[in-house]
């Protein structure tokens, strides 16, 4: 039989690196939150995870020639997907689109989200290390 | 590693808005501060805030910056006073155009917004040690 340490993780792997990106986009939108002008951005973390999955189907635009514009996103190994604007409820007069109480309810959930991550691969990691003891 | 980039973007939060209370501070304490004339009179300064960002390809800013740092144009308030030691020849003395509600209003602002930063920074740091610990 053979063993592949990435399929045995499954998706945490991706779905951490995802996770960490997104830490990073809502810590900006945290950061700005006083900005005039600054729009927040985000990623659709499930078109993303699907794309992580499926690395075939529907993507971003690909650039392939140096004249080509690039649409903004993130791209790590098999991983790609482009920033989306957020749609803020209560536009705020100096153009400042971040909802501060969304944002930090978000970077919260995410952290939990990445840490339930960590906690499956843990468990993985412990399983493995029972079976190759054999004790 | 992206959730070392959270450190540098918290860290420019927190270093942007200590610099917007310093700014309203110096405002509050120079509320009352009255001159002779029109161009000495201290006026309220705010804080400019623009997005870092770190490359041109990469859309994603890389956290807060203050640009500049600009005097309020707005009028002086002037007051009639003619025993004031700091009087004019008609008598009236120039005070700074520092509006103090304003300047409370900024001022929690700006202290919830740093805490927000520490927070974010808290967060992240628990997120790095959980994935150092990983297997254990």
């Amino acid at each position: 039989m053979r063993f592949d340490l990435d399929k045995a993780f499954g998706i945490h792997p991706s779905g951490m690196l995802l996770r960490s990106k997104r830490a990073e986009l809502l810590a900006n939108n945290i950061a700005n939150a006083d900005t005039p002008n600054f729009k927040a951005r985000d990623i659709d973390f499930k078109k993303a995870m699907q794309q992580a999955l499926e690395p075939n189907g529907v993507g971003q635009l690909k650039t392939t020639h140096s004249k080509h514009i690039k649409t903004g996103g993130i791209e790590m190994g098999n991983l790609s997907t482009e920033l989306l604007y957020r749609n803020p409820l209560q536009p705020s007069i100096d153009g400042n689109t971040v909802d501060s109480h969304l944002e930090k309810s978000e970077f919260t959930q995410n952290a939990i989200q990445y840490q339930a991550s960590v906690n499956f691969v843990t468990g993985k990691i412990k399983s493995l290390l029972t079976a190759i003891k054999g004790e | 590693m992206s959730l070392f980039n959270v450190f540098d973007i918290a860290g420019s939060g927190m270093s942007a808005q200590m610099l917007r209370l310093n700014t309203t501070a110096s405002n509050l304490a120079n509320a009352d501060s009255v001159s002779k004339n029109e161009n000495d009179t201290y006026r309220s300064k705010q804080a400019v805030f623009a997005t870092l960002k770190n490359d041109f390809e990469n859309e994603s800013g890389a956290g807060v910056k203050v640009t500049a740092i600009v005097e309020s144009s707005a009028p002086l308030k002037q007051k009639y006073l003619p025993d004031h030691p700091m009087a004019n020849e008609e008598g009236y003395v120039f005070m700074p155009n520092v509006n103090p509600v304003e300047e409370m209003a900024n001022m929690i602002s700006a202290s919830r917004a740093y805490q927000s930063n520490v927070e974010m920074m808290n967060t992240s740091k628990q997120m790095l040690l959980g994935t150092l610990r990983l297997g254990e």
